[in-house]
């Protein structure tokens, strides 16, 4: 991986967003029958998911 | 040789920390420069990575790279996926770093720089770095649960129930502290005011942005926002200058207490997009780039320690907090050091993410490290301040009084001379009408940031240009600058600390839900409009308690509330501890249950040690209930007994102090209840012959 992409990866999981690519390759090699997020649904999933009570609770 | 050679760069490490920390403690007299403790501290971080992580992952907790992580097992492109360790690192990190780390250390450095420094350093390194690194591990073993499940299926149902309870407490207590300092920072400062009120119609229209406009962008929306929030900032100055606007935004502690009770419930039920998830990209971006920023101004600046290396207050008697070194250090300063909350960090998001077992140690104890540096530099700049500044900034009212000159003749018997024009001028440097009083940490680390970045790094000279109108921009100068990064970093402080409260409302909801839905199952559908209301007015309700009864307290709130929290934080952290003690005894590994047995103990003996002080100390600024009792039997005589100011005020004062002490009590019920479980469920583990962790088999990758 390239070192912007590392740091566009790290920034994007800071707030809760992970590799949309690999969400991708996943859908396509182990759910090829269901059709995978758009990104913003995909944003949109993780953003309910962070602050949905099961994510990360904020530190001090 | 060869094998003796790759030591070579530690042993020069250690060199290094050794001078720094000499060089530190016995200089008397003469300024030191701040980089020393920077090098030390960061030379036994390496040493410390290098030798105790790896021997704790290599001996005792035998991590297997071959070993399946649930990253790889579960994967679902969502919760679970294999993630490389340096983005990782940075998700960890942002997450377990907050206000905690920058308000702690600023507030010990009362004593002097050393006992902060000391305690950090050997804290984190046997303490609250084990601790991430073991909870990241156990929870890492089983499918990344979350720290209440651990301990229900490794300890047992009550004390897992015990321990959600006793972190419920805790995040109440958490809330109002966070929110108190926000308060102590905005009280009476316009500029401030503005620019923090700014960022909810900055976040409103960043959140329909990135739905509506350009949905999913959020690199190009953080952008925007950023740009957005820096023009407040500079807009500030004009809005400080303007009679009229001036007068709307200066807000009394009050009157910001129920501003924020307000908001905090209506930014709690509004949906995620609108505003919490634009403000938390914001807010974590301008987190870490303030950290890296200090990090090398520091570097660049090399600046002096005004503070004494060890001061007078030592004794116990220090206007910023009271209490003797032991125990009320180790809970002043908790975050940076130990801090339980991260083991929920520990055991959240981080443990799905895992691609590699052995990463674990990296993530895990490197990102503590990191996060106990962030507080040396925080202690850094609340130490490159002349003290009399510090302790003018620090005291109470009642202390120092309102006046400069009330402030500087107080400061000046405290053996710390300052006059009352520096004052005067500092609080104009900064852009504020006055620096008396600003307790609560977050003001005294944004002037020493200020002097540092308008040091190191100058400052956009919007600052000056945006009040080239008025007549007083024109004559402080290059001092616009300062006054620019003074906000620059309160405005930092108080995104991510309203972020949290955000956050940590919604968290403390569910917790209540999940907590009530024990005995009224209806209660949990998260969903459901009823439930959400209640749920979220009663945790709004009881960090607002808290809040309110911080802000009108005559000692200043921080002084009382401060030690309540690092009291609760070290608990969790007690607790935590134990769990991974229990864990190692299960796994028939006993002979190094010390790596995390010892931390459980010393915390445990400095938590049960100022609970008690709290309690039953006969010093009224120490004990809850000392301090009940003389203002219960004034009352009685219907004497007024300052700083109350009313027969009604003196029975809030004897109230608070009851529900204070009430909380400590549940505080220490709740870790002994605990530690109690623990040893039982060790000497079990320690009878049987074999392995009864409950760790999930071991799959290989292929």
């Amino acid at each position: 991986m390239s070192a912007l992409a590392l740091i566009r990866d790290a920034l994007r999981l800071m707030v809760g967003v992970p590799s949309y690519q690999a969400y991708v390759d996943h859908m396509r090699q182990k759910h090829p029958d269901r059709a995978a997020m758009s990104y913003p649904e995909f944003v949109r999933e993780r953003q309910l998911a962070r602050f949905g009570g099961k994510g990360n609770p904020r530190c001090c | 040789m060869a094998k003796l050679w790759k030591h070579a760069p530690f042993i020069v490490l250690a060199v290094i920390a050794a001078l720094g920390l000499s060089i530190v403690a016995t200089t008397r007299g003469e300024e030191v420069s701040a980089l020393w403790i920077v090098f030390a501290a960061a030379s036994i971080y390496v040493i410390a990575y290098r030798y105790y992580s790896k021997f704790i992952a290599e001996r005792v907790m035998k991590l297997d790279e071959g070993r399946v992580t649930p990253a790889v097992r579960l994967t679902d492109g969502l919760d679970y996926v294999p993630t490389n360790k340096y983005v990782l690192f940075g998700h960890h990190f942002a997450a377990i770093a907050g206000a905690g780390p920058l308000v702690g250390p600023v507030l010990a450095a009362q004593m002097g720089y050393l006992p902060g420094l000391l305690w950090l350093v050997t804290g984190v390194v046997l303490g609250g770095a084990v601790q991430d690194f073991t909870i990241l591990f156990i929870s890492m073993r089983r499918d990344g649960r979350s720290l209440g499940e651990l301990i229900r299926s490794e300890i047992g149902v009550v004390p897992g129930l015990v321990a959600l309870f006793g972190a419920f407490i805790i995040m109440v207590i958490l809330l109002a502290v966070l929110a108190l300092i926000v308060v102590k920072s905005l009280a009476d400062s316009p500029w401030g005011t503005f620019t923090v009120a700014a960022t909810i119609p900055i976040a409103l229209f960043m959140g329909v942005y990135a739905r509506f406009i350009r949905p999913g962008k959020i690199g190009e929306v953080s952008l925007i926002g950023l740009a957005l929030l820096m023009l407040s900032i500079v807009f500030g100055q004009n809005v400080a200058a303007d009679p009229t606007l001036a007068a709307i935004f200066t807000l009394t502690a009050t009157q910001l207490c129920w501003a924020l009770i307000v908001y905090g419930f209506i930014a709690a039920v509004l949906p995620v997009w609108l505003l919490l998830a634009p403000r938390d990209y914001v807010s974590t971006f301008l987190k870490i780039g303030a950290i890296l920023s200090l990090a090398i101004g520091i570097i660049v600046l090399a600046p002096s320690l005004k503070m004494p290396a060890v001061s007078v207050f030592m004794d116990g008697t220090g206007p910023v907090w009271k209490g003797t070194l032991f125990p009320f250090l180790f809970i002043t300063i908790a975050c940076g050091a130990v801090s339980g909350f991260h083991a929920l960090v520990a055991s959240g998001t981080t443990p799905k993410l895992l691609a590699n077992e052995r990463d674990a140690r990296f993530v895990g104890y490197g990102a503590m490290l990191m996060e106990s540096f962030v507080a040396v530099m925080a202690l850094v700049a609340a130490s490159i301040l002349e003290p009399g500044i510090y302790f003018a900034m620090n005291s109470p009212p009642a202390v120092v009084g309102t006046t400069a000159e009330s402030a500087s003749l107080a400061v000046e018997k405290m053996g710390f001379p300052v006059s009352a024009e520096t004052i005067v001028e500092t609080a104009r440097e900064v852009g504020e009408t006055t620096i008396i009083s600003r307790t609560g940490g977050a003001p005294t680390l944004a002037v020493g940031m200020a002097h540092v970045f308008a040091a190191a790094f100058g400052g956009p000279s919007a600052g000056g240009e945006a009040t080239a109108g008025s007549a007083e921009a024109s004559d402080t100068g290059g001092k616009g600058m300062k006054a620019f990064w003074y906000h620059f970093a309160i405005l930092f402080e108080a995104l991510f600390i309203l972020t949290a409260v955000d956050a940590g409302t919604r968290a403390g909801r569910f917790m209540l839900q999940d907590l009530i839905g024990t005995a009224v199952p209806s209660f949990r559908a998260t969903s459901a409009w009823i439930p959400a209301i209640t749920s979220t007015g009663i945790v709004v309700g009881l960090w607002g308690f808290f809040l309110y009864q911080g802000v009108t307290d005559p000692l200043g709130g921080i002084n009382t509330l401060w030690p309540l929290f690092g009291m609760a934080n070290q608990m969790l952290a007690a607790i935590a501890l134990t769990l991974a003690t229990v864990v190692f005894f299960k796994m028939k590994r006993e002979r190094h249950a010390w790596i995390t047995g010892v931390p459980t103990v010393w915390l445990v003996t400095c938590t049960m040690a100022a609970g008690l002080a709290k309690l039953f100390s006969d010093d009224p600024a120490i004990g809850f209930n000392a301090h009940a009792r003389r203002f219960s039997a004034a009352l009685e005589r219907g004497e007024i007994v300052a700083p109350a100011q009313s027969l009604e005020q003196m029975s809030q004062v004897v109230a608070n102090d009851y529900i204070n002490a009430a909380m400590c009590v549940v505080f220490m019920a709740v870790v002994v209840a605990i530690v109690g479980f623990g040893i039982r469920a060790s000497f079990r583990a320690l009878r049987s012959e074999r392995w009864t962790a409950l760790e999930l088999p071991l799959t290989v990758s292929e």
